[in-house]
């Protein structure tokens, strides 16, 4: 089974967000990047296990530029056969999922993996585009998937429940937690990762159709008001009188 | 023009963030003089309750079926019925099932999408909407360039508001031709309202020792009649249901009032919970980060604190 595993570069969760440009543009400057943590510890830890019971390898995909190589080459040594980057700035969702799917087209794979969503943008939007334009079905919030020959046997992750359901053959598939346990690269995978190969291929013509106009950070918090704790009374009276949440 | 809400009825009944999402859409309509056309698909609840949030028509679509779930097919269904009532904006819940099709949608339509979006639109100059971004830290305002556009609505970001009454559904029939995703089973979480839609939240984390200590968190949310939640540390160590695990690796929320016990409020954590509108934070350590991002503390010791609590929130429940 080839499976590819979709990529995305974010800013790693303590990073302080500011914005520069008047506000228009994200300030990436002393921020460290990461690989977004849904796709490295259960999009493609998963993948591995299941090439490891199953035969095949991963490839692992990211559209972006050259300073993106650094999240390719951990995805390499935690264990993807080989990498393709797409050359190109993610505008938005759409571009990105046109030119995954551009390059998945090309291929045979037997499943596309990728995170339920980044932990900058939130979208969630990019797999369902990538499974609309390949005309696969769509498994979204997996947090368990069991593979027996052709079928494929999924948990999804609804509000205030679970969904168990069944696919032959191809399709796309988010995760969510549970799907897998994190994987650290050894030294090994971190020597080998080095001579993998990483392709680097020109983007398809795709339109950005979303743009940022400004973004603005949230006002702090007043300052937190302290409640005498053998005074739960006044907590209560609090809530209902000046919160008005009860 | 239309605006066309797609409102989701999973096992056959409404959810409070379906009515959201017909307030959302009507009120949107009204702001673009146009009208706001509901879709429901499959077993339901009396569809013609959607008149009551503004909506001037519901397309109930083979309203005798249960359609399980197959993004694909659903897509279909809610595309043909958009281009067979003049749609130009079409809105959804920001729901496991909503995100499944709102990307579909918007390849299928050639719209522009943005997901997740807690403000109603400008359409001023042009269609800008907002949304939170950077698990909370900031909020961006994006700008949608093609005529057809696509909003996902985030829950609890619109208060449901009556402003009509019940109309007639027009029911259609829609060839869904063969699922691709065969859904063996739903299983609904047992308890209460389900965690993302609760607007009043209770949530434990480590300070609470051991499993055997959580009666005092169950008390103090049925006295509240809150959902309870907790942190990463309780879900990994099984004290508690992985369901029940907000923050960034489990789920995001956003309730009218959060409160958080013994737990420290790491980033992580934080990262799932600061949309909240009211945070009450308890903890026995005053230099807990959580402090800083409360609206209310309490330092102490939640063994004592929590049952004092839970007998005000009685008391103040009888007077009341």
């Amino acid at each position: 089974m080839n499976i590819l595993v979709c990529i995305s570069k974010t800013p790693d969760t303590t990073s302080k967000i500011s914005f520069k440009s008047d506000n228009t543009e994200y300030n990436s400057d002393g921020v460290t990047f990461i690989m977004n943590p849904y796709d490295e510890w259960y999009a493609l830890v998963r993948a591995l296990e299941i090439t490891e019971q199953n035969g095949g390898s991963v490839t692992v995909i990211n559209v972006g530029p050259a300073t993106n190589d650094i999240i390719i080459r951990k995805a390499l040594a935690i264990g993807a056969a080989d990498a393709v980057r797409v050359d190109t700035e993610a505008m938005d969702s759409y571009v990105v999922a046109a030119n995954i799917a551009a390059h998945a087209k090309s291929k045979n794979y037997d499943m596309i993996f990728l995170g339920k969503e980044t932990i900058d943008y939130n979208g969630s939007e990019v797999g369902a585009m990538v499974a609309e334009i390949m005309d696969l079905p769509y498994a979204s919030y997996v947090s368990r998937l069991d593979i027996s020959g052709s079928t494929a046997t999924i948990t999804r992750e609804l509000e205030g429940g679970e969904e168990v359901s069944q696919i032959d053959g191809a399709f796309v598939l988010s995760a969510a937690k549970g799907l897998a346990e994190q994987r650290i690269a050894n030294m090994k995978g971190i020597m080998m990762a080095k001579s993998k190969p990483l392709t680097v291929v020109q983007p398809v013509q795709a339109d950005a159709r979303v743009s940022a106009v400004k973004y603005a950070v949230p006002p702090p918090k007043s300052g937190v008001k302290l409640v005498d704790p053998d005074n739960m009374d006044e907590l209560v009276r609090l809530l209902h009188e000046e919160a008005k949440v009860i | 023009m239309s605006v066309i809400a797609y409102i989701e009825s999973p096992g056959g009944h409404f959810k409070k963030s379906g009515f959201e999402v017909a307030t959302y859409a009507s009120k949107v309509a009204s702001s673009l003089n146009t009208q706001a056309i509901a879709v429901v698909i499959g077993k339901s609840d009396d569809a013609g309750i959607l008149g009551q949030y503004g909506i001037s028509k519901v397309i109930h679509v083979n309203s005798g079926e249960d359609v399980t779930f197959d993004s694909q097919i659903y897509t279909s269904i809610i595309a043909e019925t958009y281009k067979n009532n003049g749609g130009s904006i079409l809105i959804l819940s920001h729901t496991a099932n909503g995100k499944s099709i709102a990307g579909r949608l918007a390849v299928r339509l050639n719209a522009g999408c943005i997901s997740g979006v807690n403000t109603l639109p400008d359409t001023t100059q042009g269609f800008t909407v907002s949304k939170s971004v950077y698990s909370g830290k900031a909020i961006a305002t994006y700008s949608i360039s093609t005529a057809d556009k696509i909003l996902t609505v985030m829950g609890n970001s619109i208060q449901p508001e009556i402003s009509g009454a019940n109309i007639t559904p027009e029911s259609i029939s829609i060839s869904t031709g063969e699922h691709k995703v065969k859904v063996l089973e739903v299983k609904a979480e047992e308890g209460g309202v389900p965690l993302p839609e609760a607007e009043l939240v209770v949530s434990v984390g480590r300070g609470i020792k051991g499993p055997e200590n959580w009666g005092i968190i169950g008390d103090l949310a049925n006295a509240i009649g809150a959902a309870t939640a907790c942190s990463r540390p309780v879900a990994d160590a099984d004290w508690r249901p992985h369901h029940e695990h907000v923050g960034q690796t489990g789920i995001a929320i956003r309730p009218n009032l959060y409160i958080a016990i013994g737990i420290s409020g790491a980033i992580q954590h934080l990262a799932g919970v600061n949309n909240s509108k009211v945070i009450v934070v308890i903890n026995k350590d005053p230099e807990a980060p959580f402090f800083k991002a409360a609206d209310y503390g309490v330092v102490g010791d939640l063994f004592e604190i929590v049952p004092k609590l839970t007998e005000a929130v009685k008391r103040y429940k009888q007077q009341h």
